[in-house]
C-alpha cells in the first residue's frame, strides 16, 4: 500500500485538526500556550468578563521575561510601577485561573522560549503557541510553534485551540560544511538577507540539509527562532538523535518506557522522501560568511568584509527611499567598511542567542581579552538554568574578568521594555533578533550579529571578521 | 467586534515600507493591562521628538488627513513583534482600513479580529494611491467589503481578494470564542483521544 509522502509540517498539522468546517479555518488543537506578563492582561480579562476558565491549566506556562530588570537591585525593587503592575496582574491571573507560573525569584525563570525547551516542556510534534512572535523558537524541535495576538491568547485559554488556515510549506536546505567562524546565527541571517523580510509570508519554512543537521539544539533555535523575520509563520526543523540526546532526562521529558514510546512517535515526524513543498531554496554552506546588519531591518545583512551598500541600488522608489531612511536613522555613509564601524554598547543575549552555547562561545572569544575602554558591554543569560550552568562553568569569571557586565536573566535589551536600553545615538552589537528604528531604545542603533562576533566588537570597540580572532585561552566547557 | 460594510474616508498616505509593529506602537505603552486608549500612542516616536514636540512634515500630524480612516502603506506592513496593540492602536486612532501590497501573518489576524480590514493591491496601484492622497486635496477612497472594491470619484478602481469567512466575520463583526464554541461537541472528543498521546503533553 502506498501513502502520499507528507512534510513534517504535514504530519504535524494533521494529528491536531479538531475539525474542518466547509469554508471556514480549520480549528487547530494547541497542545501547549506559554504566556508571559506584556500580551496576556487582556487576555485574561477578556475571559472574567465572558466568565470563562482556562480550559487546559496543565498546558499553559507562565513565566516573567519582557519588564524584569537584568539587575538583582532592579528586581527587588521594581522602579518602572507600570511594568511592576503587569507582573503582579500575570501573577493574579495565574493564581486565579490556575495556571503555573515561573515567576521572577524562581530558579527556572527565563526567557519563555529558552525554558520551555529547557526544562522539556517543549517536544517534537506539539502545537505550540505563545503571544510573542519568536515562538518559532520552539520549532527547532519539530514542533509547529508560531506567535499569536492577544486576541487569540483569550482564544486558546478558553478552548485550547486556533481557527487557522493552512500556510504553505518552503523548505529551506542548507548543504555543506559551515566555514570555521560561521554561525547559526549567520545561517538565519544570509536567509533573512536572500528572501527578504516577506519572503516567507504565508510560509511555514523546514530547515534541511547537511549543515543544519549538523546544529547544536542552541544553533538550531536560533534559526527557528528568526523565521518571523523572515515572515514566515513557523520554522521547523526535523527531529533527530541530536534532538533527543538534549531533550533526555529533562525536567518534563518523559521517562522510562513512556521515554521510548516518545522517541518511536517522535522518530514518525522527518518529511517523507518525495514530499512535496510549495517552494523550495538551496543555498551553500560553503558560500556563507559571518553578517553584520547594517540598516533598521533584518534583511538590511551584508558580510563583514564588505561595506555599507547604496541606496541607488535598491529596486523602486519606496524602496529606495526606505533605504535612504535607514542609513540616516543608522548614520551610516553608503562605502563605509562595516569593520570600520565603532560601537558604543554590547548586548549578548535574548531568546535568539541567550542560551549556554551561545555563552561558551561568546566566552571562548573573550577569554584573556579585555572590552575596549569606550565600549558597554553586557551578556544575560536566557534563563536561570543558563546563568546556574554558566557559572558552574566559570564563563561568568571570564566574562567578568573581560569587563562584560553579567547580569540576572530576561529579555533585557533586546526590546528594551525594562531598565537596559540604549541611549539615543548609542550604536550597539547585539545578538537579538531585530534591528528596528528604536527597538533597543529611542534613536539606538542595533546591529545584528552572532554572539562571537558581538564578544569580539565588544574587544575591538568596532566590528571584527571572527574568522581572524586571536584565541587567546581554552575555556573549558 | 464592530461590522464592516463600506467606508469613504480621506486616506493617510505613509511612504514607507516594512513598517513594523514597534514603530506602530512603540514598546513603552506595551506595558499597560488595558485594551483602549492606544490610540494617542499610534506611530508615537514618529508622531513626536523626544522632547514632546508634534514632527510637523509626519502624515498623522498633517491636518490634511485628520479625519482619515484609511492608511495606505508600503509592503510588508505590521511585520515584526506580535503585539496585537498595533492593532488596537490603529482602530483607536480611527483607522478602519489600511491598504498595502502585503502585510505580516500575525497582524493580519490580529487586525481582523479587532475590525480592521485590510486590503492588499499591488504595488503599482499603492503607489497610485499613495501619490493621489499626497497631491490631491481632499482625496478619498471608498472601500467596499461587500463587493471587495477600492475606489475612487476621478475613476480609480481596484479588486482585492478576501478569505470568505474572514470577510463573513467581519461583515457580521463575529468573535471568535464564540465560533469556536460552536464545535464545543467535536473538541471534546478530538481532546479525549489526543490525551491519550503522552508524548505531545506538556508536563
Amino acid at each position: 500500500m502506498s501513502t502520499t509522502p507528507k512534510t513534517l509540517f504535514e504530519k504535524v498539522w494533521e494529528q491536531h485538526v479538531v475539525v474542518e468546517p466547509k469554508g471556514e479555518p480549520t480549528l487547530l488543537y494547541i497542545d501547549l500556550q506559554l504566556v508571559h506578563e506584556v500580551t496576556s492582561p487582556q487576555a485574561f480579562e477578556g475571559l472574567r468578563l465572558a466568565g470563562r476558565k482556562v480550559r487546559r491549566p496543565d498546558r499553559t506556562i507562565a513565566t516573567v521575561d519582557h519588564n524584569v530588570p537584568t539587575t538583582i537591585e532592579g528586581r527587588l525593587n521594581i522602579v518602572d510601577q507600570i511594568a511592576a503592575k503587569q507582573i503582579s496582574t500575570l501573577r493574579q491571573n495565574c493564581a486565579d485561573f490556575g495556571v503555573e507560573l515561573y515567576d521572577v525569584n524562581s530558579r527556572e525563570q527565563g526567557i519563555v522560549h529558552v525554558i520551555g525547551p529547557e526544562l522539556g516542556i517543549t517536544k517534537p510534534g506539539m502545537t505550540i503557541v505563545c503571544g510573542d512572535s519568536h515562538t518559532s523558537t520552539h520549532g527547532a524541535f519539530g514542533a509547529l510553534a508560531f506567535g499569536i495576538g492577544t486576541s487569540e491568547v483569550e482564544h486558546v485559554l478558553a478552548t485550547q485551540t486556533l481557527p487557522q488556515s493552512k500556510p504553505q510549506t518552503f523548505r529551506i536546505s542548507v548543504e555543506g560544511k559551515l566555514p570555521q567562524g560561521v554561525t547559526a546565527k549567520d545561517i538565519i541571517l544570509a536567509i533573512i538577507g536572500k528572501i527578504g523580510t516577506d519572503g516567507a509570508t504565508g510560509c511555514v519554512i523546514e530547515y534541511a540539509g547537511s549543515a543544519i543537521r549538523s546544529l547544536s539544539m542552541e544553533g538550531r533555535m536560533t534559526i527557528c527562532n528568526m523565521s518571523i523575520e523572515a515572515g514566515a509563520r513557523a520554522g521547523m526543523i526535523a527531529p533527530d538523535e541530536t534532538t533527543f540526546a538534549y531533550l533526555k532526562g529533562r525536567r518534563f521529558s518523559p521517562q522510562g518506557a513512556a521515554w521510548d514510546k516518545a522517541v518511536e512517535e517522535w522518530s514518525k515526524l522527518p518529511t517523507d522522501p518525495g514530499a512535496k513543498f510549495d517552494r523550495e531554496l538551496t543555498i551553500d554552506a560553503a558560500t556563507l560568511v559571518p553578517y553584520v546588519s547594517w540598516g533598521t531591518s533584518p534583511g538590511m545583512v551584508a558580510p563583514v568584509t564588505s561595506s555599507v551598500p547604496d541606496p541607488a541600488a535598491a529596486g523602486n522608489d519606496l524602496d529606495r527611499k526606505s533605504f535612504e531612511r535607514a542609513l540616516e536613522y543608522m548614520d551610516l555613509k553608503p562605502g563605509t567598511p562595516l569593520d570600520k564601524i565603532a560601537v558604543d554598547r554590547v548586548f549578548i543575549g535574548s531568546c535568539t542567542n541567550g542560551r549556554i552555547e551561545d555563552l561558551r562561545a561568546a566566552a571562548k572569544i573573550a577569554a584573556g581579552h579585555k572590552v575596549s575602554t569606550h565600549v558597554h558591554a553586557m551578556v544575560v543569560p536566557g534563563s536561570q538554568l543558563v546563568k546556574a550552568q554558566a557559572e558552574k562553568e566559570g564563563l561568568d569569571q571570564i566574562f567578568k574578568e573581560a569587563g562584560f557586565d553579567w547580569r540576572e536573566p530576561g529579555c533585557s535589551m533586546c526590546l528594551g521594555m525594562n531598565p537596559d536600553i540604549l541611549a539615543p545615538g548609542e550604536r550597539c552589537a547585539s545578538t537579538s533578533n531585530r534591528n528596528f528604528e528604536g527597538r533597543q531604545g529611542r534613536g539606538g542603533r542595533t546591529h545584528l550579529v552572532s554572539p562571537e562576533m558581538a564578544a569580539a566588537a565588544a574587544i575591538a570597540g568596532h566590528f571584527v571578521d571572527i574568522r581572524n580572532w586571536e584565541v587567546r585561552e581554552e575555556v573549558k566547557a | 467586534m464592530e461590522a464592516f460594510k463600506t467606508l469613504t474616508s480621506t486616506v493617510a498616505p505613509l511612504d514607507r515600507t516594512n513598517v513594523d509593529t514597534d514603530q506602530i506602537i512603540p514598546k513603552q505603552f506595551l506595558k499597560r493591562i488595558e485594551r483602549t486608549g492606544y490610540g494617542d500612542f499610534l506611530f508615537f516616536d514618529w508622531r513626536q521628538t523626544p522632547e514632546g514636540k508634534p514632527v510637523a512634515e509626519f502624515v498623522l500630524n498633517d491636518p490634511r488627513y485628520h479625519d482619515a480612516k484609511i492608511l495606505v502603506a508600503g509592503k510588508n506592513f505590521g511585520c515584526g513583534s506580535s503585539r496585537e496593540h498595533a492593532a488596537w492602536a490603529l482602530s483607536d486612532f480611527g483607522f478602519r482600513v489600511v491598504i498595502a501590497p502585503t502585510f505580516a501573518d500575525i497582524f493580519f489576524s490580529n487586525a481582523g479580529k479587532n475590525g480592521i480590514v485590510l486590503v492588499r493591491l499591488s504595488e503599482g496601484e499603492v503607489e497610485t494611491l499613495l501619490r493621489n492622497a499626497e497631491t490631491i486635496p481632499g482625496y478619498k477612497l471608498t472601500v467596499s467589503l461587500q463587493d471587495q472594491t477600492v475606489t475612487d470619484d476621478r475613476g480609480f478602481k481596484a479588486s482585492f481578494e478576501v478569505d470568505p469567512f474572514r470577510k463573513y466575520c467581519l461583515l457580521e463583526g463575529l468573535d471568535d470564542i464564540g465560533l469556536t464554541l460552536r464545535h464545543a461537541a467535536e473538541l471534546d472528543k478530538y481532546e479525549t483521544q489526543h490525551d491519550h498521546a503522552t508524548w505531545l503533553q506538556a508536563k
